[in-house]
């Protein structure tokens, strides 16, 4: 996310920059990664949850 | 792109591969069904069902939101775009799928103003550009898009525009998935949740599944390492003797969902005593309505709408296909009557449909 104005954010998209609405995500900041569906923020992403998730398969990994 | 490349990493894969390698038991099938089109779309996409074992089989459920759509409904929304006046909105996956005779499409080239959209809000932003106009927008979708369409209501009250209204389609995830439990030939031993759908109910509305069906439920992501992970998890579960509902896609997904957007579904739109599937039939309490305060903005209260019943092609297996009863190259018609070019069926028309994943990506050994 790259611009936050109120309720609506530009955000970049696959590296194209378009407005969405944040009235679902309100917690969003400058800088979030965002689950963008139809216009709309649905939810941050997380990132330590994604190196959780990462570190189960790399311990996977370790086991073998 | 960041939280897309480490999903698809090959040392993952494999390092999962093994995992589930290990899991199995020789001889003894298991039928996981993912009820997510976006999930549907990425095990054709990387071919997942290759890498998985063969005791290993992905079931397809109804989970694209174009292909549940009854036939019926999209001759309702024909009707609408050629009313006078009016700009019929949509986003661009309904507009090849077919009704009784004629798609969007048809009627775009018939003469009447379909324009695709990407988000409702661009429907609300049209109509207040040609107030002298009409703009109808089609919802259509679950949990995830729904309440995109209950917002863009509630900011079309505050704005108090009168030239706006919904054609109201969106279901909910739940009702289906107890009809596949309850179906006598059910053969479903476990299912992948939907990742964006639970972003917004969250984990708690496949708690039923676990607890009085005993399958196990994961809550999936949508890269390959995502998705063979959550079979592991389910593996492992039956492995174990459990059933509960577990989250892999603990990066976006949280136990309650976003209340914000719950709010806002509750505030706008309410069940239907009953709404068709295809596929499926008729669900009790498994389709949404707007609620008698947004009458006004409801494009079933505004129009007479036909509201005609209409069977699916003979010849199209759609709706074995959306229960996971069989596979996409298994119909009759599939690759030679229907096409992604001139479909018979909805599977046929998403990208997020079995049969068009399957057109695009499929390859069987």
């Amino acid at each position: 996310m790259v611009v936050r104005e109120g309720d609506t954010a530009t955000a970049e998209v696959a590296g194209v920059r378009r407005s969405i609405s944040l009235s679902l995500c309100p917690e969003a900041q400058r800088g979030d990664w965002v689950l963008v569906h139809v216009g709309f923020a649905l939810a941050t992403i997380d990132e330590d949850e994604a190196h959780k998730t990462l570190e189960l398969i790399e311990e996977l990994g370790e086991a073998w | 792109m960041k939280f897309v490349d480490e999903y698809r990493d090959r040392t993952r894969v494999q390092s999962v591969q093994r995992e589930l390698a290990s899991l199995v038991e020789p001889g003894r099938t298991v039928r996981v069904m993912e009820v997510c089109g976006g999930h549907t779309h990425a095990i054709y996409k990387h071919g997942l069902g290759e890498l998985v074992p063969p005791e290993l089989d992905f079931l397809h459920g109804p989970g694209c939101p174009v292909c549940v759509i009854p036939m019926g409904r999209v001759d309702d929304a024909i009707a609408l775009a050629h009313q006078p006046d009016v700009i019929f909105t949509t986003f661009g996956d309904m507009m090849r799928v077919p009704g009784g005779k004629r798609s969007l499409l048809d009627a775009k080239a018939a003469g009447a103003d379909v324009r695709m959209v990407y988000s409702p809000l661009d429907a609300l932003a049209i109509a207040r550009e040609e107030p002298e106009r009409h703009v109808v927008f089609f919802g259509v979708g679950f949990e995830t898009t729904a309440p995109a369409t209950a917002l863009t209501l509630l900011r079309a009250r505050t704005l108090g525009v009168p030239n706006f209204s919904v054609f109201c389609n969106h279901v909910t995830i739940e009702p289906p998935l107890r009809t596949i439990l309850e179906a006598p030939d059910s053969q479903v031993d476990a299912f992948i949740a939907p990742g964006h759908v639970s972003t917004i109910v969250g984990t708690r509305p496949y708690e039923f599944i676990a607890g009085q069906y005993g399958k196990p439920v994961v809550v999936a992501a949508f890269e390959p390492v995502d998705i063979l992970q959550s079979a592991a998890m389910i593996l492992r579960q039956l492995r174990e003797g459990r059933a509960a509902v577990e989250n892999q896609y603990t990066r976006v997904v949280r136990r309650n969902g976003n209340p914000t957007a719950l709010a806002a579904l509750a505030a706008t739109m309410e069940l239907r005593d009953t709404f068709e599937w295809r596929g499926l039939g008729w669900i009790e309490r498994s389709g949404l309505k707007l609620r008698s305060a947004f009458a006004e903005w409801d494009a079933e209260e505004r129009f007479t709408l036909p509201g005609r019943r209409i069977a699916d092609p003979k010849a199209c297996s759609c709706g074995k296909v959306l229960v996971g009863a069989a596979k996409p190259w298994e119909c009759k018609v599939f690759g030679t009557a229907c096409t992604p070019e001139r479909p018979l069926g909805t599977c046929m028309v998403s990208s997020e449909g079995a049969c068009a994943a399957y057109y695009a990506y499929g390859r069987r050994s």
